[in-house]
């Protein structure tokens, strides 16, 4: 089930240093938004913070509230790992588990959920498959190991992964950027399907992905070195990259693309 | 490989006309007579058995206490604990064999003796903890030595575990918080998958360490006249502590070669255990 996102007065901290500043904005279900901005600008650090991947790192911390769909997730009565199991998080670098095969790789939330069941998992696993694209190309080898896939195919197992256990919401961290063009394609092309069922929140280097698959983009800025990252505006996808607000988005736009 | 050829060579050159002169069947027999060099009797049955049962009850405790350790020091304990205790380990790499030997024998064997005498009594039905061929009371069984071993070969095994365990890459780590792995279900899914090969080789790195320990052993065991019954409190000597005893009969070559050829099947068995330890990593690499 899509759910909604609402980020408010988000601070995010590694120790003392201050990353990101006061970040507010809002997720749709059923949508797409892209982060898009200079590197070290923070769209990592915001997006693992919507899954409460952030406090993993030492000392890090959170000020503020998301909510989803109303809820939360930083009260303090939440699990973060319940929180991670309905809201996926797709990487930069595939990494897919390198000792499990296809099948188990593509089941090891559920399992870790604790669904025993194999007919089960094997049904979750090729529902997953084919929602990912993936599964005419490794129906015939479930039980060779996820490693040996091509990089693209195991960006598209780990999409599989995230979404076996049918997430509230979909995060993904520049999940193209170790791929190539064709592959790059095929991502796109899923991530446009899978927006009928999930919410996405999409890190993106590339302003033409982020044209191309999102129906909100957030523009993140550094002020200056040492700054805590800002988020400048966010707006329809189509707003942005047409007739911004600001005059930084305006300039970081039109930069990349002259 | 070269120098092991050569090795092995020297050892069988020394060792074969000695093993012409003996009298009793060399891998079968529990003798072991050579005073009289034109009536040698000996084989290396009780040796072996002695050296493997001692090892693989030392490597039966420090595997698990070793994972245990290296999984606390990598993943669970703060950094802050973590260096000094690591230190510590590594520190117990450094004590002599020798203080080994004395400590199993004037200290741990003394303590270990009530416990001894409770697994006879009430495991006793159980070969393994059968009354031995040695008094328990003075400790010089291969339960003592078996413990010491354990707690010599725990820092090789610790340290290469903990290194192999630390270098789990992150993104697998992250991939599975992602999933809403706990932390126990994390180690699970990545942590030991990715080191399991290099827990296993620093296990056998410690196993051949304890089939050819020497000083430790030689202090501790108690000499007995009966042969292995395959009881832990049983004594004996295995092939190392043996063959460092029999010192004085090396003056000649006869009596010597017998050692020799002892040394040379001790020699096999290390060399056995690697070659397991490298088939079973290989094994793994197709899923690196
Ligand atoms: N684990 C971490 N520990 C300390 N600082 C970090 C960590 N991860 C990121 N940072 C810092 O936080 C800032 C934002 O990083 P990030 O969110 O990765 O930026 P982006 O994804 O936009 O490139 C950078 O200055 C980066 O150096
Ligand atoms: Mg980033």
């Amino acid at each position: 089930m899509a759910k909604r996102i609402d980020v408010k007065d988000l601070n995010l901290f590694y120790g003392k240093f201050h990353a990101v500043q006061q970040v507010s904005l809002s997720v749709p279900p059923r949508n797409v938004t892209a982060f898009i901005g200079p590197s070290g600008c923070g769209k990592s650090t915001v997006l693992r913070s919507l899954n409460r991947m952030h406090e993993v790192a030492p000392g890090a911390r959170v000020e503020g509230t998301v909510q989803l769909d109303g809820e939360d997730i930083y009260a303090s009565t939440v699990d973060p790992v319940q929180v991670r199991r309905t809201i996926g998080m797709v990487f930069q670098r595939p990494n897919p588990f390198p000792t499990m095969s296809i099948r188990d790789n593509v089941v090891a939330g559920l399992k870790l959920a604790g669904v025993k069941n194999k007919k089960q998992l094997d049904e979750v696993a090729e529902r997953s498959l084919r929602g990912a694209n993936l599964w005419n190309e490794v129906k015939d080898r479930m039980d060779r190991p996820g490693g040996g896939l091509s990089g693209g195919q195991q960006q598209r197992l780990c999409i599989a992964r995230a979404i076996a256990v049918q997430p509230d919401v979909l995060l993904m961290d520049e999940p193209c950027s170790a791929l190539d063009p064709i592959s790059t394609l095929a991502i796109e092309d899923l991530i446009t399907e899978l927006k009928k069922e999930y919410t996405i929140v999409i890190v993106t280097h590339n302003m033409q992905q982020a044209a191309r698959v999102s129906d909100q983009t957030a523009f993140f800025n550094l002020l200056g070195v040492g700054q805590p990252g800002q988020l400048i505006e966010v707006d329809d996808t189509e707003k942005i990259f047409s007739n911004p607000t600001q005059k930084a988005t305006e300039d970081y736009i039109s930069g990349r693309f002259g | 490989m070269v120098l092991i050829g050569a090795i092995g060579l020297f050892l069988l050159v020394q060792a074969i006309p000695s093993l012409a002169l003996d009298n009793a069947n060399f891998l079968f027999s529990r003798e072991w007579s050579t005073g009289d060099v034109t009536n040698m009797r000996y084989g290396i049955l009780d040796l072996f058995l002695v050296t493997v049962v001692s090892a693989a009850f030392a490597l039966l405790i420090a595997m698990p206490v070793a994972l245990g350790i290296a999984l606390f020091l990598t993943q669970y304990a703060p950094r802050r604990l973590a260096r000094p205790f690591a230190y510590v380990i590594d520190l117990l790499a450094a004590v002599p064999s020798i203080i080994f030997g004395l400590w199993g024998l004037f200290v741990l064997g003394p303590v270990l003796t009530p416990l001894g005498e409770w697994l006879i009594s009430s495991l006793g039905f159980i070969p393994l903890f059968a009354k031995g061929n040695v008094s328990i009371a003075l400790g010089g069984t291969i339960f003592t030595a078996g413990i010491v071993l354990a707690v010599m070969i725990l820092p090789i095994i610790t340290a290469v575990s903990r290194e192999v365990f630390d270098r789990t890459p992150g993104p697998h780590i992250e991939g599975a918080i992602a999933l809403g792995a706990t932390k126990w279900e994390v180690v699970r899914t990545t942590v030991l998958p990715f080191g399991k090969a290099g827990y296993v080789s620093a296990s056998m790195l410690g196993l051949g360490r304890a089939l050819g320990e020497t000083i430790a052993l030689t202090i501790i065991l108690s000499a007995t006249g009966s042969s292995f019954g395959w009881s832990l409190f049983d004594g004996g000597a295995t092939f190392a502590s043996k063959i460092a005893l029999a010192a004085p009969e090396f003056n000649d070559p006869k009596s010597a070669g017998a050692y020799i050829a002892a040394g040379l099947v001790l020699f096999v068995l290390t060399f056995v255990v690697n070659a397991a330890a490298r088939t079973i990593v290989a094994g793994h690499k197709e899923y690196e």
